[in-house]
This record gives structure tokens, C-alpha cells and sequence, in this order.
């Protein structure tokens, strides 16, 4: 029922994304994406009730949560961080250039 | 020693060095970066000698062993491409030498370039899921900055458009990539191909589609095209050869045919999707390009045509097809990254890209005539060039494979292909030369080379594609026939 939710939350992106005609509105779209599937991917680690994964006299069968989903979460964050910078330092240039976050004006490209 | 794990290192590393290279003389910036990619290439080709009687070489990186850590994996297919990525990288970094002297910060572009490249080989030689997507996204960050290297508006206009698209496509890669975790508990691409091997799932169905989205996306086939046009126009021309040339194979078609063939299996429905998909690109590609007049922005749809050849290709599955869309993939980087240096060329000596403006530059610039009239005859598919073998090859696949209709329609759009080459050699190349152009002179030195070595590559391998083909390409389409049994390779040896 949960991994619906973060599908529920990966389609309201990319809702955002398709439909909304500012820059900004677009880029929160694609966090709003990247946010679901972390979600997505620290679901399927988690298990009830379950005890962080570290190795300790006596407790070889606890419950361990998955630590690999975790690790990949991070790395996801941090590759979604370095483009999220780099998009929104892409905007502040654009807005420079044509005095508008609205896609439909920053049409000079066609064909 | 093992020099699989040096095709990252050394980009990586340089990109490093490059980046604080602000202060250092330009020449030296320049030598830097090309002395790595050059040594990368001589790599890449040791690496024939290196493997024999289609064996595998697994690097394993950490000393953590495959279903757990992330492993190398060195097979035919992956030589195929790293031929094709540093060969073509060399030639741009060569030609950047004069050509990027027009922008400032020459370090920050090479050291950019060589992330991509760095992703790009990545992206070649994985055989983890998540370590794809993470030289993925290293390769298309770059990309992405690079496409904007020059802060006009309409620079930054296709960047972000690329940005968007791009994002999107990374994000369903790795929800794909979650799910499929979910479903098998691995990673590892030759594990996954043995856990799901022969099983039915909804969710397994699921992640395909997520998959072909995604690499759709980045491979710009005609429902997901439409960054590309924008995009490859805009960069710096070394840069639209590179993407045009090498990006979208190693990040789309290079990334399907793994994870189709060697991961899935390929399947009746896969097969269809795939030719039906690259049909739609090929004839689709063709017309948007013929009314272009733009130079580099015809370059970038007949891009999306020729990609369609390969699909078409891929989707026919035997030994012809295969090999006809492998041979087209390496020829089609040959001679699109020679065409759009020379549009690089023309428009570093003219200052401009509109086709109408130009006429009879062949006088004035002998060289890049010259060697886009080859460049051109090649993509059209003419006899003694290599992309009629590379062409041909498809459409035997097609005839044995029974698929008649497809067989006249990429006749067909090879007409058409030549139709609009020869309109940019009639506008640009031959007539009359106009009287504003009578002083320009031929490009310089760097630039020529790497154009006239790119010229003969395409001669060379249309004239010698036997020997070729039974060095690179047949290891290469062993693997892609041998399918599924990919996991068993790995795991075993």
C-alpha cells in the first residue's frame, strides 16, 4: 500500500512536470520525482519491527533492515542534489537572458 | 596488470587535474587532454589483442565478488563501444584545440569532456544496475553543462530542455532499477539475468517498460526525440559530435541492447517494439530533416533517422541484422562526428549555420568540402562507402527475417537520405561563390586533421569491412546472439 503512495507521489511530479509553464514549477516537478523514488527505495529496505543492520554478540538472528537500499538512497541524493544545483543555477541564467520564467516565451528554438 | 578499470580512472583523474588548471598556459591544457584521450584509444585498441575466442574478462572492483560487489565486465559488445567512444573523443579533443579558442575557460570545457567521458566509458564497461546509473547521470550532467558552454540564449534555452528530459529519463532508470531490486534482491546484472530467467511478472513487465523509456529518452527514438534537436545544434561542434556521434549510443542504444538481450532476454513483443519504434525514428528522422536549414539542425534529425536504423536492426535479431546495426552504430559515429566538425568548420570560418547564406565554399575551404562530400556520400549508403555495407547488412537481416515491407521502407529513407545530403552539398559546398565568402580561408591545422583521419576511417572501413568485421564486430554480435547465457559467463568464470 505504501509503494503505491510513493507512485502516487512519482506521478504528481510528473504531473508537475508535463503540465506547469514555470521553470521553477518544473524543477520543483522533477524534486517532487526524484523524492518518490527515494522513498520508493527506502521502502524496500525496511522491514517491521527491524534492528539497524551492525553484527553484536547474540544478535545473529535479529531482524536486520536491508542496508544496501540505504547506501544506494544516498548516492541517489547526493547525484540529485549536484543537478538540482546545477538546474536552478541554469534558470537564474535563463531568467537573465530572457526577463521570464514562463517556458511558453523561451520558444527561440524551432524546427 | 589489469587495465580494464584505467577507461575510468584516467578520464576521472585528468578531469581532476584540468579542472585546477586555470592558471596554466593553454597549450599545456590542450596537451593534457589529449594526450589522455590518445592513450585511451591505443587502450582501447590493445584491448583486441587482448581477448580471444570471445571470452570475458571480469574485473572485480574492491574484492567484493559478484552477486554482492560491483564488478567490470569485458566482452565483445563493450569493445565494440570503447573503440567507438575514444576513437571519436580523440578527434574532438584534437579538433577543440583551434576550435574552442572562441570561448574562454578551454580547462573547464576539457575537464567537463572528459567527465562525460569518463561516465561514458563507465556506462560501457558496468555490470551493476546501480553503478550504470551513476555513470549515467556523470555523463549527462556533463552533457548537459557542455551544451550550455557558450551562455547564449538559445544555448541555455536547449540545455534545459535537455536538463528536464534527461532528468526524467535518469529518475525512471532508477525506479526501474528499485523495482527491480525489490523483485530479485541483486544488483548484479548477471545475477538478476539468472534469478528472472524464464519468469512471468507483471512488475518484471513493469520495469521493461520503465527501462525503455528511460534509455528511449536518452537515446532521442522518435517518441522520446524531442531534446535532441535543440540540444546538438546548440553545443560547441566537437561536443554535437560527440553526443550526436557517441552519447546517445553508449547511454541509449548501447544500454538497451545489454539490458534487452543480455539481462531480459529478448522476446517476440521486444523485438516488434524495437523495429516498430525504430521504424517511426527512421522515417519520422528523414522528413523532419529534409526541410531543415540549419545546418547543424539537419545533422541532429538525420541523427534520429539513423538511430532508427539501428533499432531496426537490433529488432531483427539474427546474425545479419545484428551485425548490420552494430556496424551502422560504428559507422554512423564515424561519419556524423566528421559532418558536424565540418558544419563546426563552416561556421568557424563563415559565422553562420543558415544553409541559404553559404554556397560554394568548397573553393575556399577545399579540405572541409572535400571531406563532408565523403562524409555525406558515407551516410546516404553509396558503394564504396561504409555505411552501404553497414545499410546493406540491415536489409539482408530483414529480407531473411521475412519483414518485406520494412526491407522498402529503409530503402526508402536511404533515398531519402541521400536527397537531403545532397541539398546541404548543393547549398553549402558547390555553385557559385558568393562575394561575402571570398575571403575566408581553410580552418586550421588540428581541425583539418582530425576531418580528413575521419574521412578516412569512413573509406578505410567501407574498403576493409571484412577483416573488421570478423575482428570487432563478429565478438560482439556472438554476445548479443548468445543472449541470456551473458549471466552464466559471469558467474561462472
Amino acid at each position: 500500500m505504501v509503494f503505491f503512495l510513493s507512485f502516487v507521489i512519482f506521478l504528481i511530479g510528473l504531473y508537475c512536470v508535463i503540465t506547469k509553464k514555470n521553470l521553477l514549477k518544473i524543477v520543483m516537478g522533477i524534486v517532487i520525482m526524484e523524492y518518490a523514488v527515494n522513498f520508493f527505495l527506502v521502502l524496500l529496505g525496511y522491514r517491521k519491527a527491524g534492528v539497524a543492520p551492525i553484527v553484536v554478540e547474540g544478535a545473529r538472528k535479529a531482524n536486520f533492515v536491508d542496508p544496501l537500499p540505504q547506501a544506494m538512497v544516498l548516492t541517489a541524493i547526493v547525484i540529485s542534489i549536484a543537478t538540482l544545483a546545477f538546474i536552478v543555477a541554469m534558470c537564474i541564467r535563463i531568467y537573465e537572458k530572457y526577463h521570464t520564467f514562463d517556458v511558453t516565451e523561451i520558444r527561440r528554438l524551432k524546427g | 596488470m589489469n587495465i580494464i578499470p584505467l577507461f575510468i580512472a584516467i578520464p576521472l583523474g585528468v578531469a581532476f587535474v584540468l579542472a585546477l588548471m586555470g592558471k596554466a598556459k593553454e597549450i599545456a591544457c590542450d596537451l593534457v587532454a589529449n594526450g589522455a584521450t590518445f592513450c585511451l584509444t591505443v587502450l582501447s585498441l590493445v584491448l583486441l589483442a587482448l581477448i580471444k575466442d570471445n571470452q570475458v574478462l571480469v574485473y572485480i572492483m574492491g574484492k567484493w565478488l559478484p552477486p554482492k560487489g560491483i564488478n567490470l565486465v569485458l566482452d565483445g559488445l563493450s569493445i565494440l563501444m570503447l573503440i567507438v567512444v575514444n576513437t571519436i573523443a580523440f578527434f574532438a579533443t584534437l579538433y577543440s584545440v583551434s576550435y574552442m579558442k572562441r570561448f574562454t575557460a578551454k580547462h573547464r570545457f576539457y575537464s567537463l569532456f572528459m567527465l562525460m567521458l569518463a561516465g561514458m566509458n563507465g556506462v560501457v564497461l558496468t555490470g551493476d544496475f546501480f553503478n550504470l546509473f551513476v555513470f549515467l547521470e556523470i555523463a549527462s550532467i556533463a552533457s548537459y553543462a557542455l551544451v550550455a558552454f557558450g551562455v547564449e540564449a538559445e544555448e541555455l534555452e536547449a540545455s534545459f530542455k535537455y536538463m528536464v528530459m534527461g532528468s526524467v529519463a535518469s529518475i525512471l532508470i532508477l525506479f526501474s532499477v528499485g523495482l527491480l531490486y525489490g523483485l530479485t534482491g541483486s544488483l548484479n546484472m548477471a545475477d538478476i539475468g539468472s534469478i528472472i530467467q524464464g519468469k512471468k511478472n507483471l512488475l518484471l513487465s513493469f520495469s521493461l517498460v520503465l527501462f525503455l523509456a528511460g534509455f528511449g529518452l536518452k537515446a532521442a527514438i522518435i517518441p522520446f526525440h524531442a531534446w535532441l534537436p535543440d540540444a546538438h545544434p546548440s553545443a560547441p561542434a566537437p561536443i554535437s559530435a560527440m553526443l550526436s556521434g557517441v552519447l546517445i549510443k553508449a547511454l541509449g542504444v548501447y544500454t538497451i541492447t545489454r539490458v534487452f538481450f543480455n539481462v531480459f532476454g529478448m522476446t517476440l513483443q521486444l523485438s516488434w517494439t524495437l523495429m516498430i519504434l525504430g521504424v517511426i525514428s527512421m522515417i519520422g528522422g528523414g522528413l523532419l530533416a529534409i526541410r531543415q536549414s540549419d545546418f547543424k539542425r539537419l545533422l541532429a534529425y538525420s541523427s534520429i533517422s539513423q538511430i532508427g536504423y539501428i533499432m531496426i536492426g537490433l529488432g531483427c535479431g539474427n546474425y545479419w541484422g545484428l551485425l548490420g546495426a552494430l556496424f551502422h552504430l560504428f559507422n554512423h559515429a564515424s561519419f556524423k562526428a566528421l559532418l558536424f566538425l565540418n558544419s563546426g568548420a563552416v561556421e568557424y570560418s563563415t559565422g553562420t549555420r543558415k544553409l541559404k547564406e553559404m554556397g560554394g565554399l568548397s573553393k575556399v575551404m577545399p579540405v572541409t568540402g572535400t571531406t563532408s562530400t565523403i562524409g555525406s556520400l558515407s551516410i546516404s549508403g553509396i558503394p564504396p562507402f561504409n555505411g552501404f555495407w553497414s545499410k546493406l547488412f540491415i536489409i539482408i537481416g530483414l529480407v531473411q527475417a521475412g519483414h518485406f515491407v520494412l526491407t522498402v521502407l529503409t530503402i526508402l529513407v536511404s533515398v531519402l537520405t541521400l536527397a537531403y545530403y545532397l541539398r546541404v552539398q548543393r547549398y553549402a559546398f558547390f555553385g557559385t561563390l558568393k562575394e561575402k565568402w571570398a575571403q575566408i580561408k581553410e580552418v586550421p591545422t588540428p581541425m583539418c586533421i582530425s576531418m580528413i583521419v575521419l574521412a578516412i576511417i569512413c573509406i578505410g572501413t567501407g574498403i576493409l569491412f571484412y577483416p573488421l568485421m570478423k575482428a570487432v564486430f563478429e565478438p560482439a554480435v556472438t554476445v548479443l546472439q548468445e543472449g541470456t547465457k551473458y549471466s552464466a559467463l559471469i558467474l561462472g568464470g
